[in-house]
């Protein structure tokens, strides 16, 4: 069958694109070199124009867009109607999209709307002896599944990594447009606003070079018999502040302010890491006063380089789990840390 | 709210997340080795749904909440020995596989259809919620399909908190990349709603409501259809575990500050 491709990127209301989607532009470039088949671009937004230059020279055949006013913030409603419009438009076999949580949100009503399937967070999609295949984990990235499929339309949300990020210089482009759907139905949902941390207590960070992970260990009774809460923080703040390192929690120890527990001021249920928590992406990981028990570990899948600080010797990162585990008192170690990187 | 709203929570099962799991290839896709001997509990993030969900049935007056769960039988009741004495609920089984190697659309058409059959179904008093993404399949659409099918186009997903305000609207706090929320409003249900944690504890354990829950899950599971669930027109070439295997250094007897200059220069990449 010949393919057609369409990528699908929404636009923020700043004129921006997801980082990431720098690296799916990378990707379906490669995808309809081995394909020799030509592929569109869709963008949604309040005003598209911007990053439509910016992508002007990718080797799209059409730019199709959604503008206007009701497409400037994520909903569903909007967000969905707007892509099921580009992707009949485009007339796609294979609709990309790059991995983000407003896209993640609406790829599989979309399919549905379409008559096609879906896949998010897919890792990779290649053309193995002409045949399309996809990976992409299971069992929260215990199981790494390859994967072909019949339907079209064949909606794919990819990761990052999944493609070598695109560059090229903006220029003029012919926008073609195409109308979506946004009458009260669709904006019964009214955006309000973006609640973030202040920047100081702003610990997730995506872009870090280094996970740093905080285990309960740093909240429990200590060699003296007492915890040391209040300088647990401290040095871990410190340690973020020194570092820009982005920070992980175990689900031991975000779950302590629920249960009224000591509670670390700089961490939430967000900064959770594994099997109910996040699977970040950064080169490096330190994980420390955690035990690296296996639902926690699930969440390490694309931390390349670990380590850990734990005084057990037969911790879960002692087993193939790091590269390096020094057996020794996080809070010793860490204060030196931080002594060395003032 | 005069009336209250309806939970409906889509909940399903996974192996207990303790386990090791290895998959093994059959003629219709992979499995998990020794699958129907695994210990399995209630998916996490649905089982936050299902717990958030029951708290907000307590606030708001009039208010009811289904679990519908879509399992093979045996299973089910396992989970239910334990899981049902969280909350109590209003129970609807369907039996069919709960593997993460089926395709979302085709758990979606179960429980929609599921849900359409609830008696007393008002759709405008109906929040659909679920986990934002399971921890077999992992994708984050079953619920979306399912809002689809029921023609439900306000949804929200990774949510951890939803409020009901004093003039009825919902208030709902979805994540986005780097510990933001999008804080978003819709007048009315219908909803869907994908529950990240939420903000809630795990609910001890309480006999009185397991006994209760009990009652109508054994005729509930006596009563529930038999789906086939699959992955029609997907053809599994590889399901296997990570290959990279780490051959972990431990350093004993190392004094902090040898340790602290170690992590030092690897943090800025000189080793
Ligand atoms: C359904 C389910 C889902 C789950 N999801 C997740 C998840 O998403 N993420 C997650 O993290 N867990 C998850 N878990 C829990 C997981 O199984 C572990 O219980 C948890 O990760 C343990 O957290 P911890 O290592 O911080 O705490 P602990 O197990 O209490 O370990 C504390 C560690 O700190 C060390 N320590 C103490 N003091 C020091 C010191 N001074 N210096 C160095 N080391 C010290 C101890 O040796 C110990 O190893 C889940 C469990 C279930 C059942």
């Amino acid at each position: 069958m010949a393919e057609k491709l369409l990528l699908i990127i929404p636009v923020e209301a700043d004129g921006s694109m997801p980082k990431v989607a720098w690296e799916t532009v990378g990707a379906v470039r490669s995808l309809a070199e081995a394909m020799q088949c030509s592929f569109d671009v869709g963008l949604w937004g309040q005003d598209v124009l911007p990053a439509a230059r910016a992508l002007a020279r990718c080797g799209a055949a059409r730019f199709l867009a959604v503008q206007g006013d009701d497409f400037a913030q994520a909903r569903y409603a909007t967000d969905a109607a707007a892509s099921e419009a580009l992707a009949r438009a485009s007339q796609a076999t294979m609709i990309l999209a790059p991995s983000t949580s407003r896209t993640n949100r609406i790829i599989g009503g979309v399919a549905y709307r379409l008559g096609g399937r879906a896949d998010t967070h897919a890792a990779s999609i290649q053309l193995v002896d002409g045949r399309l295949q996809l990976t992409r984990w299971y069992y929260r990235q215990r199981i790494m599944v390859v994967l072909e499929r019949e339907h079209r339309p064949w909606l794919i949300a990819l990761e990052q990594g999944a493609g070598a990020p695109w560059a090229g210089e903006p220029a003029d482009v012919t926008l073609e447009w195409v109308t979506a759907a946004a009458g009260d139905t669709e904006r019964r949902t009214q955006f309000e606003a973006i609640q973030q941390p202040p920047a100081d207590q702003q610990t997730i960070r995506p872009d870090a070079e280094l996970l740093f992970v905080a285990g309960a260990g740093w909240t429990k009774k200590q060699r003296d018999g007492q915890v040391h809460v209040e300088e647990a923080d401290q040095i871990i703040r410190e340690f973020l502040r020194k570092s820009g390192a982005s920070l992980g929690g175990t689900k031991s120890i975000v779950d302590q302010a629920g249960e009224g527990g000591a509670v670390l001021s700089c961490m939430s249920h967000m900064n959770q890491v594994g099997q109910t928590g996040s699977t970040p992406r950064h080169p490096k990981g330190l994980a420390t006063c955690c035990h690296g028990e296996e639902p926690h570990v699930v969440g390490w899948r694309f931390i390349n380089e670990r380590r850990a600080v734990n005084l057990d010797p037969n911790c879960g990162w002692a087993h193939g789990k790091a590269d390096v585990l020094y057996v020794a008192d996080a809070f010793e170690v860490m204060r030196k840390v931080n002594e060395l990187l003032s | 709210m005069s009336g209250g709203l309806h939970f409906v929570v889509c909940a399903s099962l996974v192996p207990d997340p303790l386990q090791t799991l290895e998959p093994v290839m059959g003629p219709s896709g992979p499995s998990l080795k020794n699958e129907t001997m695994l210990p399995a509990v209630l998916d996490p993030w649905a089982a936050h749904a299902l717990y958030e969900s029951a708290a907000l049935v307590k606030k708001i007056a009039g208010s009811r909440l289904t679990l519908v769960t879509l399992g093979p039988k045996a299973k089910v009741q396992q989970v239910m020995m334990t899981a049902g004495q969280k909350v109590a609920f209003e129970f609807v089984a369907v039996d069919g596989s709960a593997s993460g190697f089926t395709e979302s659309m085709e758990t979606a058409a179960a429980l929609a259809e599921a849900i359409r059959a609830l008696p007393n179904l008002e759709m405008n008093r109906l929040v659909l919620a679920g986990g934002w993404e399971s921890a077999s399949r992992g994708a984050g659409t079953t619920l979306q399909i399912v809002g689809e099918m029921l023609g439900i186009r306000d949804q929200f997903q990774g949510v951890d908190e939803f409020h009901v305000e004093a003039d009825g609207s919902l208030k709902i706090l979805e994540r986005l990349e780097g510990g933001r929320y999008q804080v978003s409003r819709c007048p009315s249900p219908p909803v869907v709603i994908g529950w990240a944690t939420g903000t809630l504890p795990e609910p001890p354990n309480n006999p009185q409501i397991g006994m209760m829950n009990m009652r109508a899950v054994m005729p509930a599971l006596q009563r529930a259809k038999t789906v086939a669930v699959g992955a029609q027109g997907v053809r599994f070439v590889a399901a296997e575990l990570p290959k990279q295997k780490r051959e972990t250094r431990v350093v004993k007897d190392a004094s902090p500050q040898d340790i602290a200059r170690e992590i030092v220069e690897w943090i800025r990449g000189r080793s």
